[in-house]
């Protein structure tokens, strides 16, 4: 009853911002909603700034269950949207599904590959960006142990797990990754209260800074952080200002230039299906730095890490990524 | 993880902290249930709660204000649940369910049109949250081996909250066997008649009950949007009211039983978060599905093997009719 009650909302709130405008772009987001300070909230800006630079409005969609994402897209569908930008790669067996049938209409998946010919899909070289952030933590350690907290466990995040222990043993082998997830479900990216007594439980066993990859339930990570004079990490978006002093850097992954780029592209007519994915070398990854760090990060550990990001680009240092440890 | 006495002690720390909700809401159940009101609403009036707390905190500045407001919502939620169920004679279970939906639509729907925040309310700013208190004396005692690192670790550094729920316990215990009110309370329970004939209104007793019920779990609410998180999420509450309930039922409908169940949901809890990626030697890493499935799991082989024979308040769950 609340579900239909809840997509019913939606959908009111959709028909009213749809535009007249001839090409209509649509954005379905993931669990943790767009205000997420972190992944969605990337994608939302993205959105945001095509809807700026061009005036045309987008239609939007926020899961808050995993039954919502196929209805979600045949709504978009429905609604003629030119291009669908899906955010999350839990999108990608209901887009299999939706864009099979519609073979005429553009997909953009974000953080998944959906091997169609009418899909678009942009993953991330999050095991770049998770290296560099691994080695920022270990630089900035005293203890030589430092934490990382997932969300939900997936090989998605496993892979900024596998990058971020590279970059740490890259600067000291011996330092120890503390190692936890939130949970084995959607729910695990909602879920501040675990987030804060997993990064807790972390620092009760030593570690004093600790990277997350946990959509909100990453937001009680680097609170427990702050509240403890230790440093978190963020993740996807620039999270430094949430607790100025206490957040050592945020790995950025650049779903914001993804989302845009799907837009722009869509409306000038030089969309293009198939694969890409982003790491250094195209500033798909990095990592943040802005007054709220500034502090934190001294100018050697920056000279460091801006040598490891040249060694990468050039090839000199390999990340492996999760995925090729699997097989 | 090195299994030594310190790690022993901030894992009691982190059961407590995880605790301290389940506790007051088991507690709310237990006014409620004794009195003849099954209390399926648990959930829905701790997240009223925690929604009125956040929003009365980042509203006004205080987190007082916010526990005030979290107590009158979830009062006026338990009025709502008495009304329908007692008034009435509505079913119960029902009424109770409904309190339950319509709060978890109705937080994020309000929080985003008040805030725009996808459905949550962020606490920010200076006293909009109860801080954890560092108990007095904290670091002399802190020099006494063993105890000191006890008392320390486990007994102080908690926020006020706890120390409320903490001492909620024997206050109950006190009120529901060593007081009129609770020898009341306990008869409505179990033969409402005979307490309608001793001249005392059945409806007034149960009205009485929910009410302490609705405080409790405004506080339970409060702490989980002002003291542990700081603000409001979508369904934050998490099933944890439907556990305190199952609390409730595996203390046997008694506050200190009670207190341990939800003592060992808890405790569950905390070493599954620190259970996991550890080398247990022989075995090896866990995995993290079988971890997170423990605190179920234990819980069924308990009430399976050790608890033995619930036996609820009589009347539960009937609405009191005078004449039949």
């Amino acid at each position: 009853m609340l579900r239909t009650f809840a997509a019913a909302a939606a959908g009111l709130f959709l028909a009213t911002s749809a535009n007249a405008s001839d090409f209509t772009p649509a954005i379905i987001f993931d669990m943790g909603g767009k205000f997420d300070e972190s992944f969605n909230q990337a994608a939302y800006n993205g959105a945001e700034r095509f809807r700026e630079e061009t005036g045309i409005d987008y239609l939007e969609f926020e899961i808050t269950n995993d039954a919502q994402r196929e209805q979600a897209l045949r709504r978009m569908v429905r609604k003629d949207a030119d291009v669908v930008v899906v955010v999350g790669f839990a999108f990608a067996t209901p887009l299999e599904a939706v864009a099979g049938e519609e073979t005429d209409r553009k997909f953009t998946i974000i953080d998944m590959v959906v091997d169609l010919p009418n899909v678009q899909s942009v993953t991330f070289k999050e095991h770049e960006g998770s290296f560099l952030v691994g080695m920022a933590a270990a630089l900035a350690s005293k203890t030589g142990k430092v934490g990382f907290v997932g969300g939900m466990d997936i090989p998605l995040i496993r892979n900024f797990e596998h990058g971020y222990k590279q970059g740490v043993h890259h600067v000291n082998a011996d330092d120890e990754v503390i190692s936890n997830m939130a949970g084995t479900t959607s729910a695990a990216w909602t879920d501040p209260a675990r987030g804060a007594e997993l990064a807790i439980s972390q620092f009760d066993r030593g570690a004093d800074v600790v990277y997350h990859a946990a959509g909100s339930t990453g937001e009680g990570v680097l609170r427990a952080a702050a509240d403890r004079g230790k440093l978190g990490i963020g993740v996807d978006s620039n999270q430094n200002g949430l607790h100025p002093g206490s957040v050592l850097t945020s790995m950025l992954k650049r779903v914001d230039v993804a989302v845009y780029n799907a837009m722009k592209s869509a409306m000038d007519g030089n969309w293009q299906a198939g694969a890409q994915s982003l790491g250094l070398a195209e500033d798909g990854v990095g990592y943040a730095i802005d007054e709220n760090n500034r502090a934190l990060i001294t100018p050697e550990m920056e000279a460091k890490l801006e040598e490891a990001k040249a060694s990468i680009i050039a090839g000199d240092i390999v990340v492996e990524d999760y995925y090729s440890t699997q097989q | 993880m090195e299994f030594s006495y310190l790690s022993a002690l901030l894992l009691l720390d982190s059961t407590i902290r995880l605790a301290a909700p389940l506790v007051l809401a088991a507690l709310a159940g237990l006014f409620s249930e004794r009195s003849g009101v099954v209390d399926i609403g648990l959930e829905g009036k701790m997240l009223g709660a925690a929604f009125a707390a956040a929003v009365i905190a980042q509203t006004t500045g205080s987190a007082w204000m916010g526990l005030g407001m979290a107590i009158l919502v979830s009062v006026a939620l338990a009025m709502v649940h008495g009304f329908a169920s007692i008034t009435h004679r509505g079913d119960q279970v029902v009424s109770g369910m409904a309190i339950n939906i319509a709060v978890a639509g109705l937080g994020p729907t309000l929080a985003d049109a008040w805030f725009d925040q996808a459905g949550r309310v962020q606490v920010t700013g200076a006293g909009t949250r109860f801080q954890p208190i560092e108990l007095p004396f904290s670091t002399e005692i802190g020099r006494i081996p063993y105890v000191g690192q006890l008392y320390v670790e486990v007994i102080s550094g908690h926020n006020l909250l706890v120390y409320v729920a903490a001492l909620a316990v024997p206050l109950v215990a006190w009120i529901v066997y060593r007081t009129r009110f609770g020898l009341r309370l306990r008869a409505v329970g179990e033969n409402p008649g005979a307490v309608d004939t001793a001249g005392i209104s059945v409806t007034l007793m149960r009205y009485r009950a929910l009410m302490a019920t609705g405080v409790l779990c405004g506080i339970a609410g409060a702490y989980l949007s002002i003291a542990q998180n700081v603000g409001f999420t979508r369904n934050m509450t998490a099933g944890m009211g439907y556990l305190a309930l199952a609390a409730l039922i595996f203390g046997k409908w008694r506050p200190v039983p009670a207190l341990l169940a939800c003592l060992l949901f808890a405790f569950t809890d905390a070493l599954q978060a620190r259970l996991q990626g550890v080398d247990i030697p022989g075995i090896g890493q866990i995995p993290i599905q079988a971890i997170q499935a423990l605190p179920y799991l234990l819980t069924i082989l308990l009430l399976a093997g050790f608890v033995g024979q619930a036996v609820a308040p009589k009347a539960i769950g009937q609405p009191y009719v005078k004449e039949r």
